[in-house]
């Protein structure tokens, strides 16, 4: 079992990504972005950081990267991809998830430890969890402030592709409370909150976020 | 009423990373020829007629541009 | 018409502009004797930035031989590199190498709060490279004017947006630091940064140019008009400019000539810093490096003229071959400019182009600019002429050294004899409990949480403790789990009402809060922020402070390995409070074992206060809020004591005998007990000493004071182990994980709530 984490110029936390590939059993790959090759890997995760120094919108520059031609072609094959925080926006620049993410409501940086609750456990990345269960994990960005259209956001809950939400306060005034989101198919998801630094309670404040990283490795195994 | 555009650019000498990395990123995308890119910010302002000139220059200075680091340019544009 | 050395020995009557660019006359002299001519204008705006106070402590330089002085050789022997070093290295077991660095950049950030203090975190970071570390995390000591000064409400925001903007763009966690307001900072806040980084101890990079032939690189942003404000008078048609100068490297005397219109500030551009480091980690992994150096204050003066002398050689560079961003630019101006972002590499010609293909890989512009020559000259040659030909030891470390007058003021007795006893104390159950609560809210003892949460403290994955903690703790190892802990300290009342005392407890407060985490104290970095050196009365702060750190030290048995000197700190002719701010990094073989700061971990835990408590008010918290005073003496210091309870820490530590543990600091055992309840979110009961007024216990600042929650089935072994080695420790209350409120017995009762409320409302309601 091969997991690929991407390094964008920027990326900060494909360290911390890879270490926590390794705590769920799996083997990390190092994935750069200047290469378009996958390096045979079974699923791809996109590290936060801020790719290109985020200058242009979040994730703008890093989308067009030759690694991310060939995500795209396998994600859309089937590949399952996670993109967690800056991951996530670049995710949603390169239309692999729908809507954007916009500098949050505070006008600050936010760190701090998010209570979520995981609404869909049936994503590739979510098994492992209890519906509803609740979870805590670190959120910390700039541009973590969720927001889609009316009919988009209407589709997303409607299909039940809202797979984790903010509990308790909304650290960056995404639209419904909105953490993380998937594809139609399950196999694609983005979310703001960090579960790589949650996976040993010495570093952060659970070992919740290894529920993810285990879950995939479900998913791959019986897929 | 009237409209009153302000843009604001960082002074020339002033080191601009946002539109450094987005003239990086052209060549890459294979966009050639753009030999430098500036980034800044553009306001639109709906002014009443007391508003004038010397005010809408302290807005401005003190408050939209940070005159340490930025340039701006105030128009007004007929709405 | 280029001022080469050619024109200058043929033209020695050409006024110059000396005294603008902040020389003296003797100063100046001394550069024509040197040189046996008038400088160039490339050479004169050399020497005048690597001779200002900034770059070449002339002023304190001579008050270091108390470093020396009292660094014993079983200090030294931790040490891998010292003071004249990029910053100390100090060796931690098992093959690890660490440095750690505080630097000032004070003066930019009020001019420009986000840019000032972004570009002084990235100058800390390009520090720590250039010993051949990878940097870890940063911290940043802060001080402000009054929290409800309008102004403050400009420059707070500023500062911390800028410190989250460029170090949370750098993946470096933010662990820690200080935030203080104080009405002596309002024209002048004082931003420190601190970076810590570790390396293999085989791989330790020192600045220096040796091997004929080899080549020097610069690399990484190209070089702009960026923070040479004072050197633009050379360009100009008179000497006189309008515009002031706004960085550190000069002196105020030349702060007041600049050309118009250039940029005073620099800006700073993280994305390409974060990729400097991983293009430099790359290079050091490669073992293609043979000195480096980074280019701050005084740009490509001061890493020329460094490296050079600090090898066997001769340089020559050829400044045509810079990458500028603006046009026009004179050598004096490439020379001085500050642009950030921007490293200085020497490499052996055969490794040359495996340089350059780390550098393309990363996207880092890479540019030979010159090579080492035989022979002991700087050569700087700029469109085929000579515009540079010096020593270089006597641009970078052969300045100017003064002896400053220093005099102890006149009103300090005024001072000390207005001691704090008369100040009007709480009595009555019902006064104590409002003292309480508006201390808590007060803006010096509140949450920190509105700038902290700026920070990204997770980053890298290292992170064990982080603010609200006392120290932050970070794992080096992640095989053993060997790690280090941090704190940075200085309650700059006391050091004004007694500079030795003050510093001293400074020392102490850092050392006990590294050692409150488990950590062991290993060594000791500094910040030096004070008035005017020409200031007789400032020289004597200064020279207090260095002798009593350096004393300090020497009674803890822990080196100082580097620090930072910044003058002229003042709001006219008003010198700030003296804040000698201290750095004390520790060791830990394994970070597991680290004390938390909030009680309730376990069920059924004992509070014990371990240390003395006395009438001690002297520059307290409590008489700077309820009395506005500020008099008498501080608190004793007791560095025995200290180190005692530093080792019983270790030591409870290690046998799993503490489950949480909090120092007493500013607002007294009060401020600790409400800390270490909201933190672990679980209530106490506490009993206060009967035989002791209740104000004094709750509010006194003595220092050598921890507050301890150890497992009910360690108490035993844990006051014994106090009581054997002569340390007082006294049972003082009770965890209650089914309360949800401190009760402070005979006194008060505060539910969590409303301690919280009071707590963390007062940072939110001031900058929102």
């Amino acid at each position: 079992m091969k997991i690929g984490a991407v390094t964008f110029p920027g990326t900060l936390d494909d360290s911390d990504t890879i270490r926590a590939i390794e705590a769920a059993g799996a083997d990390a790959v190092a994935l750069w972005h200047g290469d378009a090759d996958l390096r045979g890997v079974d699923a791809v995760i996109l590290p936060g950081g801020f790719s290109y120094g985020d200058y242009l919108r979040a994730g703008a520059i890093a989308r067009f990267a030759p690694v991310m031609d060939v995500i795209i072609d396998a994600a859309h094959k089937g590949m399952p991809v996670l993109g967690i925080c800056n991951g996530f926006q670049v995710l949603c620049e390169a239309g692999l998830l729908p809507g954007a993410l916009l500098r949050n409501a505070g006008l600050h940086f936010v760190c701090r430890d998010q209570w979520l609750k995981v609404e869909n456990n049936t994503t590739a990345w979510t098994t492992r969890f209890e519906k509803d269960a609740e979870i805590i994990i670190p959120v910390k960005n700039m541009d973590g402030r969720f927001t889609a259209s009316k009919s988009t956001v209407d589709e997303l809950e409607g299909e039940g592709r809202v797979v984790f939400r903010y509990v308790g306060t909304n650290p960056n005034g995404s639209l419904d409370d909105i953490a993380g989101i998937s594809d139609p198919t399950g196999r694609i998801v983005g979310l703001m909150p960090h579960p790589e630094h949650a996976i040993d309670a010495l570093t952060g404040p659970s070992d919740d976020g290894l529920g993810l990283f285990l879950s995939l490795l479900d998913s791959v195994v019986t897929a | 009423m009237a409209r009153v555009v302000v843009d604001v650019m960082p002074k020339p000498e002033i080191l601009d990373p946002q539109g450094q990395a987005v003239a990086r990123a052209l060549p890459r995308l294979g966009f050639e020829g753009v030999s430098d890119v500036r980034q800044g910010k553009h306001f639109e302002l709906e002014v009443d007629d007391s508003v004038d000139d010397e005010t809408l220059a302290k807005i401005a200075e003190g408050f939209l541009s940070n005159p340490v680091v930025e340039d701006f340019v105030v128009r007004r544009v007929d709405s | 018409m280029i001022d080469s050395v050619e024109h200058a020995a043929a033209t020695p009557e050409q006024a110059q502009p000396f005294r603008e660019l902040g020389l003296k006359d003797d100063e100046y002299t001394r550069i024509r004797e040197i040189l046996g001519r008038r400088p160039t204008d490339a050479e004169l705006a050399m020497y005048s930035v690597m001779w200002s106070e900034h770059c070449s402590y002339k002023s304190s330089k001579v008050h270091w031989k108390h470093w020396s002085a009292n660094t014993t050789p079983e200090m030294k022997a931790k040490m891998l590199a010292g003071i004249g070093e990029n910053a100390g290295v100090v060796d931690i077991g098992d093959g690890w190498a660490v440095t750690f660095k505080l630097e000032s950049h004070n003066h930019p950030s009020y001019v420009e709060p986000y840019q000032g203090a972004a570009t002084g975190v990235g100058g800390i970071v390009r520090d720590i490279m250039a010993m051949g570390a990878r940097p870890l995390a940063v911290m940043d000591p802060l001080r402000f004017g009054a929290a409800d000064h309008p102004d403050t409400k400009r420059v707070l925001p500023g500062v911390v947006a800028g410190i989250g903007g460029y170090g949370n763009c750098l993946g470096l966690p933010n662990i820690g630091g200080e935030v203080v307001f104080d009405s002596s900072y309002q024209g002048n806040p004082l931003v420190n940064a601190l970076c810590v980084g570790a390396m293999r101890s085989e791989d330790l990079h020192l600045a220096h140019a040796s091997g004929t032939g080899n080549k020097v690189i610069l690399f990484g942003a190209r070089t702009g008009l960026d923070g040479i404000g004072g050197v633009s008078v050379l360009a100009s048609e008179s000497f006189s400019g309008d515009e002031s100068r706004t960085d550190e490297t000069l002196d105020p005397a030349s702060r007041s000539s600049a050309r118009k219109k250039l940029p005073a500030v620099q800006v700073g551009d993280p994305f390409t810093e974060k990729v400097l480091i991983e293009c430099c980690l790359e290079l050091f992994r490669e073992g293609i490096v043979v000195g480096i150096q980074d280019l701050g204050g005084a740009g490509l003066s001061c890493a020329t003229s460094e490296l050079a002398s600090a090898g066997d050689g001769g340089m020559h560079v050829e400044l045509d071959r810079v990458p500028l961003r603006a046009t026009g630019m004179t050598p004096a101006e490439i020379l001085s400019s500050e642009s950030q972002e921007r490293m200085c590499a020497v490499v052996k010609p055969s490794d040359v182009d495996a340089f350059m293909r780390v550098c393309e890989k990363w996207d880092v512009i890479a540019t030979e600019i010159g090579e080492v020559t035989e022979g002991d000259r700087l050569v700087i040659t700029w469109q085929g002429e000579v515009v540079v030909d010096v020593p270089p030891r006597t641009v970078a470390h052969e300045g100017p050294m003064y002896e400053r007058p220093i005099a102890r003021p006149a009103d300090q007795d005024a001072l000390i004899a207005d001691g704090a006893e008369k100040l009007a104390r709480p009595s009555t159950a019902d006064e104590l409990r409002a003292e309480v609560l508006r201390m808590i809210a007060s803006p010096n003892l509140a949450s920190r949480r509105w700038v902290t949460e700026q920070y990204d403290r997770y980053v890298r994955g290292g992170t064990v403790l982080a603010q609200p903690s006392d120290s932050g703790m970070i794992r080096i190892d992640e095989e053993t789990g060997r790690g280090v802990a941090l704190a940075t300290d200085c309650n700059a009342r006391f050091v004004k009402l007694d500079p030795y005392t003050g510093t001293q407890l400074a020392l102490a407060e850092a050392y006990r809060n590294v050692a409150v985490s488990g950590a062991t104290p290993l060594a000791v970095t500094n910040c030096l922020n004070f008035g005017s050196p020409e200031d007789p009365g400032v020289m004597w702060q200064f020279e207090q402070a260095v002798r009593g750190l350096a004393e300090g030290c020497k009674e803890l048995g822990i080196p100082v390995t580097g620090g930072n000197v910044s003058f002229y700190n003042q709001t006219g002719s008003t010198a700030i409070l003296p804040t000698p701010v201290v750095g004390v990094l520790g060791v830990i073989d394994d970070v597991r074992r680290r004390i938390p700061t909030g009680i309730g971990a376990e069920a059924g835990e004992t509070l014990l206060l371990l240390g003395d408590t006395r009438d001690e008010f002297g520059g307290s918290e409590w008489a700077h809020v309820v009395h506005g005073h500020l008099g008498g003496v501080p608190p004793k210091v007791d560095l025995a004591r200290e180190k005692l309870i530093g080792e019983i820490l270790v030591a409870g530590s290690r046998d799993g005998m503490i489950s949480a543990a909090h120092d007493l600091s500013d607002g007294g055992l009060v401020q600790t007990l409400v800390e270490t309840c909201l933190i672990g979110e679980v209530g106490a009961r506490v009993f206060l000493d009967p035989d002791q007024d209740p104000f004094v216990q709750l509010f006194s600042e003595s220092a050598g004071r921890v507050l301890v929650a150890v497992p009910r089935s360690e108490e035993l072994r844990f006051t014994e182990m106090c009581a054997a080695r002569g340390l007082p420790c006294r049972r003082t209350g009770v965890v209650d994980p089914e309360s949800e409120a401190l009760e402070i017995q005979d006194v008060a009762t505060f539910p969590l709530e409303e301690l919280r409320t009071a707590w963390e409302g007062t940072l939110p309601a001031l900058f929102g």
